[in-house]
């Protein structure tokens, strides 16, 4: 098998977070945290003149993300304690329990937030791609939830040929650490780096 | 707020994580009991307990059984008696055309809901000295139930006759068996108050077949229009309301993607559906939808744009031509009304709607001229333009686009009304007969224990008969929030239902606490539909429909609605009445049986059951609304009295004369701009702001409302402009407080250009959460606390989008 990626479909997205309510549930996971987010991103503005009349410049995404077991995974080069790790095989990441000491390097190098520390058992934990499901020929959780299937999971070079790698914001450069999430854009999406807009539901996802 | 993702911030996240994250892992966090957290262990985390034997696990399918006709499929895992995992019906295919009736986030969530830690496990009673509202309840045993149900069944019985016996509208559980209510209490012989109409369509319903006849409720199939060049979707967000796989959300995406037309969706807020593509957002200024649309028609036939000859032959009074001879000759067509020759003597010019609308004159103008051009133009509405006080006209006015251009029963078209659909059947388990012939519209409930003696048909729309015999004194409120939540001005609701010398008794049933369960007199516990053996049918542009098993036996002393009806019944003395000597499943075989007499295709009930899921595309492809009618208006007329389109409705003109309605009801018997009461035109110096609600993503209506794991990423929030937002002191995140004439309720800002100046937004069904005997102030945040219980003209509906309000920093 080979590196695994994700495709993510920006222009059939709706941002209703069926994706992570999947992944919660199969990760068992209650409040606080979550290894799949929906960011949406909006700018502009909807204003009304001396008449009453209204005008808009508002443009207004969504984009789903999680951990993106990129080809370049910073959060692994940063661990001082060698504890990440990534799949010879299908390229996905995962975390020895035994050798992470939870101090959080990971979380910090990651430019897309996708590691988190449970302080509780003091251990990171993340998206591993369903790494059970996928061993078993199923798909990642996530990908099959989604009601208007904008998710997909499959060799990167599949995956490549239906998008590029993630470069709209609020995302970091895909240079970065080449991720292996490959997606479409919508008409409305603006390129990494860009102030037009910012991330307008921060409750849900800082 | 930050324009890109933050590393700093994702280290807090992290840390709140961890308050919650002690039994990450294991089941514990969704309320298993003791014993399933160990097993959950043992499975879940398989490499940390090697050492456990490994336990069996089951696949048991289910439905979604909540108020949206998704229904989606739940494919169960269940390791000894509780559910380790919630996933749905999904093949890997690339085709959009598959039929995936995939469960949405709240599908998803089941788990949590299920082992809720508020989930009513016995039959209780409403605590000595304490008053309903006040939600303090003391554990009985079933048969002390059972024998206070009936006693005070047979007193009201006796004491005010069957009118005075109520079962509340409630949407919380669909299944063919899921509502044995109405069957028991025809089969105690007696019968009750019956209702129509409902919260989601009530104005619509009501006014529909006045215009198209009342065998057509809704339009084409969303992917009819893949064949259209102009899509026009009035107030709704297909993608938000219906969030399954194989419902609007899907065949709108779906659509979207196969389509070449220019889509508008018209709408205060720039809605889910819009999301990605904002050139097709036209914001306007809530229920002045029909403004719109008459300045739109001023266009069309000041440029001569309109389609006379399809006016002619299928419709009856858009102009002089094909006026009812009651109503020649007096200035009354539709055509008058916008040229400024009816009624009002107003030309309805874009300039006169610009104002009204928020919509510019020169945008209406090329809006006018791309419909004038259109070749196959599908207009949809959502049910938020009809859910106000001018409703039923505003949401008839939509369907004029269609009609004045003749874009209706041909390819690419619709009727103006919300999409149709391609649908599996199976009949309900059978309600039997009801001998009372007096209804009131369901929003109505609480107005008929109060007053109900004096309500009558001519001043607050009861059939049936000419006035009440009396109150409502006896009232099943099963598997519903519609007591408070769901209702109106919840501080008048909870005074008249507090008070005990108005209702004698309310009869609660459901699977967890809620706000309206809180007025109960007796508490019955419930099981979910995916609790038991469960069957429907449904579908979006193709049709599916479920069979449903139990993934475990009944838990606590919970019992099916269907059984506790029948103890009832019992000691009543009319159980065989009652279940003729079936049990749930017989009636569900019984029910499927009579389905597949009419459906031959269908597969037997075993194989049925076996499979869980049953798809079936549409054979024709898509559902073109009214299309028999457009190809022979003669052979397949409409049910109207005119067999066809009236646009001026000569049967609702007799109604208006016969009835009574309040002086600043707006009544007409064409479809026209009615300028509301708390609308746009009527806000005041101390409510300057329109109110509106909006579906949310993770509730539906107030279901899932009291779930943790939703309510964390689904916050409850009032949308805000930030010109609005600005002149207030108000930034994105802060506490406000909205307030108007009925309550006052606190929530969160989200302050973004998405919703229109002048308007706040808010998802309606949040939990309502008050000191009822304190301030009042809802720190829920459920809209209804500002809803006003006045009832719409015709429909005598929920107005719960019509609201002015004042927003303050809290």
């Amino acid at each position: 098998m080979a590196q695994q990626a994700f495709y993510f479909d920006g222009t059939r997205c709706t941002g209703c977070k069926t994706c992570v309510f999947a992944c919660k549930d199969k990760n068992n996971l209650d409040t606080g945290i979550a290894y799949r987010k929906v960011f949406e991103y909006t700018g502009g503005e909807t204003t009304k003149d001396e008449n009453g009349c209204c005008t808009t410049s508002c443009f207004s995404y969504y984009t789903s993300v999680s951990c993106n077991h990129c080809d370049k995974p910073i959060c692994m080069a940063n661990c001082p304690q060698g504890a990440i790790s990534k799949d010879d095989e299908t390229g996905l990441m995962s975390v020895d329990e035994e050798k992470c000491i939870g101090c959080g390097t990971c979380v910090q190098s990651c430019p897309y937030g996708a590691p988190k520390v449970n302080t509780e058992t003091k251990k990171a934990v993340r998206c591993d791609g369903c790494a059970d499901l996928i061993a078993a020929g199923e798909k990642p959780a996530c990908v099959m939830a989604c009601p208007a299937r904008a998710l997909k999971f499959g060799d990167a070079d599949a995956m490549g040929k239906l998008g590029e790698r993630g470069n709209v914001a609020p995302l970091p450069d895909p240079s970065e650490t080449e991720p292996n999430y490959f997606m479409t854009a919508t008409p409305d999406a603006k390129k990494c780096g860009s102030t037009d807009g910012e991330i307008a539901n921060p409750l849900e996802v800082e | 707020m930050s324009n890109t993702l933050s590393r700093r911030t994702f280290v807090q996240g992290s840390a709140l994580a961890g308050l919650s994250a002690a039994a990450l892992g294991s089941g514990a966090l969704f309320g298993c009991s003791p014993e399933a957290e160990e097993e959950l262990a043992a499975t879940g985390t398989e490499e940390k307990a090697p050492e456990a034997a490994p336990v069996e696990e089951k696949i048991v399918w289910n439905h979604c059984a909540i108020n949206c006709p998704g229904r989606c499929a739940l494919k169960l895992h269940v390791v000894d008696d509780e559910i380790v995992r919630v996933e749905t019906y999904a093949t890997d295919t690339d085709d959009m055309d598959d039929v995936q009736p995939r469960a949405c986030l709240r599908g998803r969530a089941y788990r949590a809901w299920v082992n809720h830690p508020d989930r009513i496990n016995y039959p209780m009673k409403r605590a000595e000295g304490t008053k309903r509202g006040d939600g303090k309840y003391e554990q009985i045993s079933w048969d002390e139930a059972i024998e206070i149900i009936a006693k005070n069944y047979q007193e009201v019985i006796d004491n005010y006759g069957p009118e005075a016996v109520y079962m509340n509208y409630c949407t919380g559980n669909y299944g063919v068996t899921a509502r044995p209510w109405f069957r028991l209490l025809n089969s105690l012989g007696n019968g009750y108050l019956a209702f129509y109409g409902n919260y989601s369509l009530a104005q619509l319903m009501w006014i529909t077949p006045y215009m198209f006849g009342a065998s057509v409720g809704a339009g084409s199939s969303l992917n009819a229009a893949k064949d259209s060049d102009l899509i026009l979707m009035f107030g709704t967000s297909p993608v938000e309301t219906r969030q399954g796989g194989a419902v609007s959300h899907h065949d709108y995406v779906a659509m979207r993607e196969a389509t070449k037309g220019k889509i508008y969706v018209i709408d205060p807020r720039f809605n889910d559906s819009v999301a990605g593509r904002s050139d097709e957002w036209l914001p306007i200024n809530p229920g002045t939808d029909a403004a719109l649309v008459s300045a739109i028609a001023h266009e069309l036939i000041a440029n001569d744009q309109v389609d006379k000859e399809f006016l002619d032959t299928y419709c009856v009074g858009f102009d002089e031509d094909t006026m009812p001879e009651s109503a020649k000759g007096q200035n009354k067509s539709y055509k008058d009304y916008i040229m400024g020759t009816g009624y009002d003597m107003v030309e309805k010019t874009p300039e006169w709607a610009a104002p009204i609308t928020g919509i510019a004159a020169d945008k209406i103008r090329s809006l006018a001229d791309e419909i004038a051009n259109a070749k196959a133009m599908f207009v949809d509405q959502g049910w938020g333009p009809q859910r106000r006080s001018n409703g039923e006209l505003n949401g008839i006015s939509i369907c004029m686009l269609p009609i004045l251009t003749g874009n209706i029963g041909l390819a690419g078209t619709s009727n103006g009304l919300r999409e149709g659909s391609y649908s599996l059947s199976i009949p309900s388990m059978p309600y039997g007969e009801n001998p009372v012939k007096a209804k009131i519209s369901v929003f109505s409930m609480v107005d008929a224990i109060d007053r109900g003696h004096e309500m009558t048909e001519k001043a607050d729309g009861v059939t049936g008969v000419e006035q009440l015999p009396c109150d409502i004194k006896f009232v099943i409120n099963y598997a519903g929030n519609c007591i408070t939540n769901q209702n109106s001005d919840i501080n008048w609701v909870h005074d008249v239902m507090s008070d005990d010398s108005k209702c004698q008794f309310v009869l609660g049933s459901d699977i967890l606490m809620t706000d309206s369960l809180k007025y109960s007199d007796v508490i019955l516990p419930d099981l979910f539909r995916l609790e038991q053996p469960s069957m429907i049918a449904t579908g979006g542009d193709h049709g599916y429909m479920f069979a449903g098993s139990e993934p475990y036996a009944p838990k606590f002393e919970r019992k099916s609605a269907y059984d506790a009806a029948a103890l009832i019944a019992a000691a009543l003395g009319k159980e065989e009445a009652f279940t003729e000597g079936k049990t749930q499943v017989d009636w569900q075989k019984e029910c499927y049986e009579q389905a597949r007499e009419k459906d031959t295709d269908l597969p037997t009930y075993d194989e049925f059951v076996e499979m869980g899921v049953y798809t079936r595309k549409n054979p024709k492809g898509t559902v073109i609304v009214m299309d028999k009618f457009r190809e022979d208006p003669v052979a397949n007329p409409l049910d109207t009295p005119s067999g066809k389109i009236e646009i001026y409705s000569e049967k609702l003109a007799d109604y208006i004369a016969a009835h009574d309605f309040p002086e600043d009801d707006f009544v007409a018997p064409i479809p026209v701009y009615a300028p509301e009461w708390y609308g746009v035109e009527t806000t005041t110096e101390e409510y300057p702001l329109q109110l509106s609600g909006f579906h949310y993503r993770g509730r539906l209506h107030s279901s899932w409302g009291g779930v943790e794991i939703l309510k964390e990423l689904n916050p409850q929030e009032a949308w805000i402009n930030p010109t609005d937002a600005d002149a207030r002191g108000i930034k994105q995140g802060d506490k406000v407080r909205v307030k108007n004439q009925f309550g006052e309720m606190e929530l969160l800002a989200k302050v973004t250009p998405r919703v229109i100046p002048g308007t706040v937004a808010t998802a309606q069904g949040a939990w309502h959460d008050a000191d009822m005997n304190g301030d009042r102030v809802d720190k829920g945040g459920c809209i209804n606390t500002l809803t006003t219980h006045r009832p719409s003209p015709f429909a005598k509906g929920n107005p719960q989008h019509t609201n002015i309000c004042q927003v303050t920093k809290a």
